[in-house]
């Protein structure tokens, strides 16, 4: 496995199976009473959140926590160039205090990149800015796997399903990490926006990729095995992108009528927070279909994987 | 002063012969039999006229960490220059004329280059009043240059009384072509494409430029202005700039070195090294400014040298700091992708680097002269054969954010003469 995770090309397929077995093992210990296990006792891995977070941060910590590593969350948002200091002194700051991993979020699109060119300690990619955030996605095609696996974390349980990704692509990170995995684990992508929320040259590259897009959600949905909706955040509602928060739920929302559309329990997904009633009905989310909790509870698990596969020495994991 | 007796150079690349230099001017041209103080064998270099720089960036004063006049100079020197224009993004802004006159006078200490001010077009570059255009104009440092570089002339209405005001001086505006309604400053910062797309990084769409291009040249045939579009980086805003021509509208346009060589898929590393303002543009772009230096509809090569301290370049790609360095290999980059590639000669370059850049600057008569008897010794030797391998360390720049390190190029100057005096020999300064 590669030293860093800071995008899905980090991974491959057989790698991306790895870590889903991993992460069902480490599923398994959250239903246990006492939850902790060894695998990174005297491991320092330090969330440096630059960008406002609560599930994501949360997440990390307890999934650090969970296999027994000192966890520090630092929130550094607007203390860098805001104080003048450089993104590579804040981060060679925080890396000479001796830590083991450091989990990085940026709302700055290639943070994590650089900041691994700087440092000689695994990186994880937390979310950087429009560009990545590649654990949500292994975490998105883990609860699709167990969806479609009946429970059994198949990485190949995709192979052939159609899965809509719907909303605001162009400032998505969920978004462009899934269409990789997704890609990787044989799953058909079909990406729906209105072109103001389209991705800039989407064209040429879903050609290459080999995902689709739409316009049309309506055309998308009666042919999708899984659906997964895109938050639209609050600042791009008035009149930017589209015209009002009503005529983009007319278009893009995952209405209580469009539910009736969808073939027998289709999985619904969303990477929260939700805005009810804009891109997701109540009945969508709360529906029997929604994976919306398991998502939560399979980003825990997933996030043991990567943290235990990129920061565990092989004694650990010959032991473990 | 002294006279310097330049053997066996090759003219233009049109005919080889010895030039005799004295009093700060060419004396003698051909088989010289005079002797000189200093002899400079120069077989098998080509001499060209100093090279002006139509758009450099000097940070002096306010970020004398980054780059002086001084170092500035230098790092011109070493690149064959005889005369830059500096632009007016200082702090304090270029807005008046003891402004302009500092930054003049800076450039009279060094010595080693005429550094000619560029004045602001609106006070504080904020796009909104005229800045004392005039004043800045009729000072010593007679400015004809006015540019709000870094950021456009953005209101239809004071572009346009700019363009009216420098007539009656023969002044020129220098336009930034960015609309920030289609590319906001500080965030668009990736040609918008495909690349933009998947890097998650805001786009800088070629239309942003193109509007304003588009907009000027008509506002110039509109006032009967002269305009000057700096660092044209679109293949659009190259045919707007060649229909306008045959429209006979009184527009003249520049290309930067790094426009006309490197490419968008750069930025796939973040590396904000090649974070430069307007963005690297993907090839068929650079294929069509390289052809549009060649056909004249651009008529200059101008290098947006732009020196960062490291630190400001240590920031996540969207946060870094723009631009990048370029004097001292512009004419390594013209040798590689114009000459070597058969699409000018030296005359050709002898336009695009010294004459036209120095009409446009109403430098004429001082620089991109002819090399003929009587004219004044601005001359570069350039070794046109000589492989050159970037070592941004040794650079005369104080910055180090030079796009260039670790790429092999062609061509090198060899000695820089500012009116006879030799600011540059065997490569090193004098």
């Amino acid at each position: 496995m590669s030293r860093h995770l800071l995008s899905i090309d980090d991974v491959s397929a057989g790698e991306i199976q790895t870590i889903f077995e991993t992460a069902a093992e480490m599923h398994d210990v959250q239903r246990r009473a006492v939850k902790k296990l060894p695998a990174l006792r005297g491991r320092t891995v330090i969330n440096l959140f630059f960008e406002d977070s609560t599930r994501t941060r949360s997440s990390f910590e307890i999934a650090g926590k969970w296999l027994s590593a000192d966890v520090i969350n630092l929130s550094a948002k607007g203390s860098s160039a805001s104080k003048g200091e450089s993104l590579r002194d804040t981060v060679l700051t925080v890396t000479a205090m001796g830590i083991d991993g450091l989990v990085i979020r940026h709302s700055a699109s290639g943070a994590a990149h650089q900041v691994a060119g700087w440092i000689d300690v695994p990186v994880i990619n937390a979310g950087d800015g429009m560009h990545e955030h590649p654990t949500q996605a292994l975490l998105d095609g883990y609860a699709l796997a167990r969806h479609f696996g009946e429970g059994r974390a198949e990485a190949d349980s995709l192979e052939g399903k159609t899965v809509a990704i719907v909303g605001d692509l162009t400032h998505s990170r969920v978004f462009r990490s899934n269409v990789k995995s997704l890609a990787k684990l044989g799953a058909k992508v079909v990406a729906v926006a209105p072109p103001t929320l389209m991705p800039a040259g989407v064209g040429e590259w879903a050609k290459s990729d080999g995902f689709s897009t739409s316009y049309d959600l309506d055309e998308v949905l009666p042919e999708a095995d899984a659906v997964m909706m895109l938050r639209v955040q609050r600042e791009r509602m008035s009149g930017g992108y589209f015209p009002s928060p009503r005529e983009y739920t007319v278009g893009y929302g995952l209405t209580r009528e469009r539910l009736g559309r969808l073939k027998d329990g289709v999985p619904i997904l969303h990477p929260g927070p939700m805005n009810r009633g804009l891109e997701i009905s109540p009945d969508a989310a709360d529906a029997a279909g929604s994976l919306v909790l398991d998502q939560v509870s399979a980003g825990v698990a997933v996030r043991m994987s990567v943290l235990y596969h990129l920061l565990a020495g092989e004694n650990e994991k010959e032991n473990a | 002063m002294s006279s310097v007796l330049i053997k066996g150079a090759s003219l233009l690349g049109q005919r080889t012969a010895d030039v005799y230099v004295a009093d700060g001017l060419i004396r003698e041209i051909g088989a010289v039999t005079a002797t000189a103080d200093q002899v400079v064998d120069a077989a098998g270099l080509v001499a060209l006229p100093g090279f002006v720089d139509l758009h450099t960036h000097l940070r002096e004063p306010g970020r004398e960490d980054a780059e002086t006049v001084l170092t500035g100079s230098q790092a011109a020197a070493a690149g064959g220059y005889t005369a830059v224009l500096a632009m007016a993004n200082t702090t304090p802004v270029t807005d008046t004329a003891e402004a302009a006159v500092g930054v003049w006078e800076l450039g009279r200490e060094a010595g080693l280059v005429d550094v000619q001010p560029v004045g602001a077009v609106t006070k504080g570059l904020a796009g909104q009043e005229l800045a004392e255009l005039g004043l800045m104009a009729r000072s010593k440092a007679r400015v004809r240059v006015f540019s709000d570089d870094g950021k456009c002339v953005a209101d239809p209405r004071v572009m346009r009384r700019a363009l009216e005001y420098v007539k009656t001086f023969g002044g020129v505006v220098s336009q930034h072509s960015q609309d920030p309604a289609l590319a906001p400053y500080g965030s668009a910062c990736c040609h918008e494409g495909e690349l933009s797309g998947r890097l998650g990084l805001p786009g800088w769409p070629g239309v942003a430029e193109e509007v304003i291009v588009a907009r000027d040249v008509m506002l110039a045939r509109h006032t009967g202005s002269r305009l000057h579009v700096a660092h044209v980086s679109t293949a659009g805003s190259v045919e707007v700039i060649r229909w306008a021509k045959a429209q006979r509208i009184d527009v003249t346009a520049e290309v930067t070195p790094h426009h006309l060589l490197l490419t968008t898929d750069l930025l796939a590393s973040y590396d904000p090294t090649y974070k430069v303002n307007p963005p690297l543009r993907p090839v068929e772009d650079v294929e069509a400014l390289r052809a549009a230096l060649a056909d004249g509809t651009i008529d200059a090569v101008a290098t947006d040298h732009a020196p960062h301290a490291r630190h400001d370049k240590e920031h996540a790609f969207v946060d870094a700091a723009f631009g990048m360095l370029g004097l001292e290999q512009a004419l390594s980059v013209v040798t590689t992708v114009m000459v070597e590639q058969g699409l000018l000669d030296w005359t050709g370059v002898a336009r695009v680097m010294s004459g036209s850049p120095a009409r446009i600057a109403g430098l004429d008569g001082a620089h991109g002269h002819e090399l003929a008897v009587g004219a004044p010794a601005n001359i570069t030797l350039v070794d046109p054969a000589a492989q050159v391998v970037v070592d941004r360390e040794a650079s005369r720049s104080l910055s180090r954010n030079n796009p260039w390190h670790a790429r092999k190029l062609t061509g090198a100057v060899v000695a820089t003469f500012l009116r006879g005096t030799p600011t540059v020999l065997g490569g090193q300064l004098a």
